[in-house]
């Protein structure tokens, strides 16, 4: 049966037959993986040889009131590593080596920034000198991975200068990269990281540019260009400041690297900021592409702590420049006019039940009116002043005149001011469960005990003394001002405030601070504080010209003794700002 | 060739084209962005093709009679050097530990296998062709059993699992050819059937008792039905519970024993990149010598094994289709050789011949889309390499002589 002719032709079709069905299959499996799954393997295939190169956008210029660069954009170079996996990457990087001095905490650095995104190239220097990359171009041969690319850096032609205001720029943090508050960041960006770089990051941060590189299986580039097209990135517009640069740098020559301390100055119907200064200060072009390790361990273990803003995160007690508070609420409340005296006239202290509470000056003032007890700063007479008005009275107005909340500057981790909150009983029980009495609002009253206050947030409540008791907002960016009433009361009633604010300088306690040809008005304060007992806090609130305020300055000065001291300073910030404005107004006058 | 025969165009003109698209696949494969010894590897692939198609001419001139002749010499050779390659053999390009290259002199003659597939062929028409009648029980198949036995049990020894499983094509594909009922075949077969269905107990208990039944319907002689049985039992349950009890490290040894190819982690992402090349090409392909996965090297070994990757990616299903068809023709062809032979000799070495194209074929094409376990053989008229490309032209000289020699005019295309 087997060989008959009939039979093999059986078997022959038996074979065709099964073939047909072999092909038939192969033919579907393919039209399944060739047509029908196209669209996911041509992904894959994509996936495989593409590797995006972010193109990073330059940051928005920060420019002062006139135009003028606070911060802006350079040429820098970034030198990054592409790498399928871990273990060529390690290896690239011990080639590297050979060339180029990497301490071996560097590696492990690129190695986790690899690890966060393998796809997108690990950053090896985020800021290559240009004699750096000439050394790479010429061992790019055995890099087959290295990227090198031109990309902005940050550049602050000023300096630390200006590093108090606009902070620093760096590589988004591992934390950062998972908060909620930096959406769509990707390792290896720059970011704000302190000041107005932070407080505007998604105004300077313009948008990400990405182009495509061809790779092979091993990493090595292949195509730089032309694998697909490019995303170009897009600047941000220059962010316009209310800074005056020259001032600016004024007041950081005048604090220099001996003083310690803060200093702010607004123009006060605006509230516009002329100038922010916190000293000791750092170098912010130092931190931009990574801050070198001894330059960070240098700032962080400095004891005057140069990263710490004394303007607006430093809290002081406010000393005698708040009695002007305490005098804002006893006209309010009509229980004193300006020329009232006191029961008791100073003899160089004042009995409150068990306890003595001194005036600064031992001589004594003796009778003397709430204008003349400003200007001589009479502790005595602000003492009867706090127990009229009483304790209650004392929180509550304080708090209206904002001695509890942030002035709200638009810059970043302002601190509250430490006051007592409108459960004042209930704050003094926390805070002294041993018991408290009425004799609290003596302290209250002279600006010491339960307050503490940023330097900003006094020079806010002087704005609303220089105007008609309207506080403006501080704000280092141009915008639409923004006002809030602290206290009202008549113009004369202001007139004679500033008249004895004026008279502290010209026959009171600031009598050093005089300015030819300005009337200066402002208070002096001297605030015991707890770290030091013997060298106090010393403070300034002031602004010129007294009848027609166009600058509000305060000064305070870390252990710098006492408020004279701090007032020749903001003297000397406020006279260089009205003369070069007073040169400023005769230019555009002229003919 | 007979003299004044008209030779068998279409299956000369076929095995022309594959070779054709062969090199041109062989050519593209080197034409990779960072250029490796591939990229000069068509010329070579050419000048084998020069030499295979003399080779194949010089046999066409040989009679089956003489084939007859030197059937029992070249199945002794082939055995003799398969043996002395456990010896002396040296690795592949690439490859691991296995032997299956000759070298004399340090310099790589060829792969004996891929010619003594062609002389296992030969001996097994013989020995089959022997008998007036099919062989009808397991006991007549042991002569036949042993003229694939001895070879296959020197190639597993190289070792290479590839062609181990292309002789069992073969010898499956000849004993279907030469009448032997498919009962018997699956009797034969089901040992291995259990092994591969051990993984699953449900299923090989199903399997099982099916042989169960078969065994008791076809009845067999009783030592055969028990040994079949029997040979299940060992090989679904009794497998299973051994390599089981082997830790993962024996394991490991063993699989590379069976298949020197064997890195579990290595061949899935060669498999994945084979799927992402084939299926990236869409209906018309990336362009000849254009596809990504090849230039940039995430294709392994692109102009052998995975050669019809290639193909796939920069020709597309269209040139995938065009390819396949071409192979479906040639193999009808060769089979209508076979039918149309006039001693069962012949008839059983063209489909032998046959049989070894389509079970590489099936293999290696069905392994690039993951259809297939990995083992490394070669894809006929495709793949580089010298030795399997001279085989198949020595088959394509065998079949022209054979048909030439059957009934029938030669120079339809089908039928």
């Amino acid at each position: 049966m087997s060989f008959h002719p009939n039979a093999v032709q059986q078997r022959g079709r038996i074979t065709g037959a099964l073939l047909s069905l072999a092909f038939t299959f192969l033919v579907g499996s393919f039209f399944r993986a060739q047509v029908l799954q196209n669209e996911q393997f041509a992904l894959h295939s994509d996936e495989n040889r593409l590797r995006e190169i972010p193109i990073p956008a330059p940051r928005g210029r920060i420019l002062d009131r006139k135009g003028l660069v606070i911060a802006e954009d350079q040429i820098g170079y970034t030198v990054s590593l592409l790498a399928p996996r871990e273990s060529q990457l390690v290896a690239a990087l011990r080639r590297l080596t050979a060339t180029i001095a990497m301490t071996q905490e560097q590696q492990d650095a690129v190695v986790r920034r690899y690890r966060r995104n393998p796809s997108r190239p690990a950053v090896i220097f985020a800021d290559a000198q240009f004699e750096l990359v000439s050394v790479l171009e010429e061992h790019r041969v055995e890099l087959p991975g290295l990227i090198i690319q031109a990309s902005p850096k940050r550049w602050y032609p000023d300096g630390a200068a200006v590093a108090s205001l606009v902070g620093y720029t760096g590589e988004i943090s591992e934390q950062q990269l998972q908060s909620k508050k930096f959406p769509g960041y990707k390792a290896g960006q720059q970011v704000g990281k302190g000041g107005l770089e932070l407080h505007f990051e998604s105004r300077l941060r313009g948008r990400e540019g990405v182009r495509f590189v061809e790779v092979d299986a091993l990493g090595r580039v292949v195509r730089e260009a032309g694998a697909r097209p490019e995303l170009i990135p897009v600047a941000a517009p220059p962010l316009p400041t209310n800074i005056d640069l020259d001032l600016q740098k004024y007041v950081y020559g005048l604090f220099g690297d001996s003083l310690v301390g803060g200093a702010v100055a607004i123009e006060p119907k605006s509230g516009e900021v002329l100038a922010l200064h916190s000293a000791p200060t750092f170098d912010p072009n130092r931190f931009t592409g990574g801050i070198p390790v001894d330059y960070w361990r240098s700032l962080t273990s400095d004891p005057r702590k140069p990263l710490y803003s004394k303007a607006i995160q430093g809290t002081y007690p406010p000393g005698s420049t708040w009695k002007l508070a305490t005098a804002v609420m006893g006209l309010e409340l009509g229980i004193v006019q300006l020329d009232d005296r006191m029961p008791t006239p100073c003899t160089g202290g004042f009995q409150y039940g068990n306890r003595f509470f001194k005036c600064h000056d031992k001589r004594g003032h003796g009778a003397v009116t709430l204008a003349q007890a400003i200007e001589q700063s009479c502790d005595v007479y602000f003492y009867q002043l706090g127990l009229k008005i009483g304790l209650a009275r004392l929180v509550a107005g304080g708090i209206a005149l904002g001695s509890h909340t942030r002035s709200g500057i638009d810059l970043p981790a302002e601190m509250r001011p430490q006051f007592p909150d409108s459960d004042y009983k209930a704050y003094f029980t926390r805070k002294y469960p041993g018991g408290w009495n009425q004799s609290a609002s003596l302290n209250l009253s002279i600006g010491q005990g339960e307050n503490s206050q940023t330097v900003v947030n006094m020079a806010r409540f002087y704005t609303a003394l220089a105007t008609d008791g309207q506080a403006a907002q501080p704000r280092v960016v141009q915008g639409a001002a923004q006002h809030t009433r602290l206290f009202t009361l008549d113009s004369l009633q202001m007139r004679g405030l500033r008249n004895a604010l004026a008279g502290v300088v010209s026959r009171g306690t600031a009598g050093s601070a005089k300015i030819q040809g300005v009337v200066l008005a402002g208070k002096t304060g001297t605030a015991q504080n707890s770290q030091d007992p013997n060298n106090d806090h010393a403070w300034f609130v002031g602004f010129a010209p007294a009848d027609d305020p166009k600058i509000v300055v305060a000064v305070m000065l870390e252990f710098g003794g006492h408020g004279p001291r701090a007032a020749k300073i903001a003297a000397r910030i406020i006279e260089h700002y009205l003369k070069v404005s007073a040169m400023q107004f005769i230019q555009t006058e002229g003919p | 060739m007979r003299r004044g025969a008209q030779p068998d165009y279409p299956l000369v003109v076929l095995a022309l084209l594959l070779s054709a698209f062969g090199i041109a696949m062989v050519y593209s494969a080197g034409q990779t962005d960072y250029p490796t010894v591939v990229a000069d590897l068509w010329r070579r692939q050419l000048a084998f093709l020069a030499l295979a198609l003399v080779a194949s001419w010089v046999v066409s001139r040989a009679s089956s009679r003489v084939l007859d002749f030197l059937t029992v010499p070249a199945y002794v050779g082939s055995c003799v050097v398969l043996l002395v390659l456990i010896f002396i053999g040296k690795g592949g390009l690439g490859a691991s530990n296995n032997h299956s290259w000759l070298a004399i002199g340090g310099v790589k003659l060829g792969q004996p296998s891929e010619l003594a597939k062609i002389a296992v062929v030969l001996m097994l028409a013989r020995v089959l062709s022997d008998r007036k009648e099919a062989p009808g029980a397991l006991v007549e198949l042991l002569p036949s059993a042993l003229v694939v036995g001895v070879p296959w049990v020197l190639i597993m020894l190289q070792p290479d699992l590839g062609t181990g499983i292309v002789f069992a094509g073969i010898y499956f594909a000849m004993l279907f050819w030469r009448g032997v009922s498919w009962q018997l075949l699956t009797l034969l077969a089901s040992p291995v059937i259990s092994l591969v269905l051990a993984f699953n107990t449900g299923i090989w208990g199903a399997w099982f008792l099916l042989i169960l039944a078969l065994v008791l319907w076809y009845k067999p002689q009783v030592v055969e039905g028990v040994v079949v049985v029997l040979a299940n039992l060992a090989f679904g349950v009794a497998a299973p519970i051994l390599w089981d009890k082997l830790n993962p490290y024996q394991q490991g040894r063993l699989k590379v024993f069976l298949d020197a190819s064997a890195d579990p982690l290595r061949a899935s992402y060669h498999v994945i990149q084979s799927q992402v090349a084939i299926g990236s090409g869409g209906w018309f392909g990336k362009g000849f010598t254009e596809g990504s996965q090849k230039r940039l090297a995430f294709l392994p070994a692109q102009h052998t094994d995975f050669i019809w990757s290639v193909v796939g990616e920069e020709l597309g299903f269209f040139g995938v289709t065009i390819a396949l068809t071409l192979f479906f023709v040639l193999f009808l062809r060769c089979t209508r050789v076979a039918a149309r032979a006039t001693d069962s000799f012949s008839s059983l070495v063209a489909f032998g011949l046959v049989s070894i194209w389509i079970t590489h074929l099936i293999e290696n094409v069905g392994m690039t889309l993951n259809l297939m376990p990995i083992t490394g053989i070669p894809l006929p008229f495709f793949s580089y390499g010298g030795s399997f490309l001279l085989a198949s032209w020595i088959s394509v000289g065998i079949l022209v002589r054979l048909s030439a020699e059957g009934r029938g005019p030669a120079h339809s295309l089908l039928g």
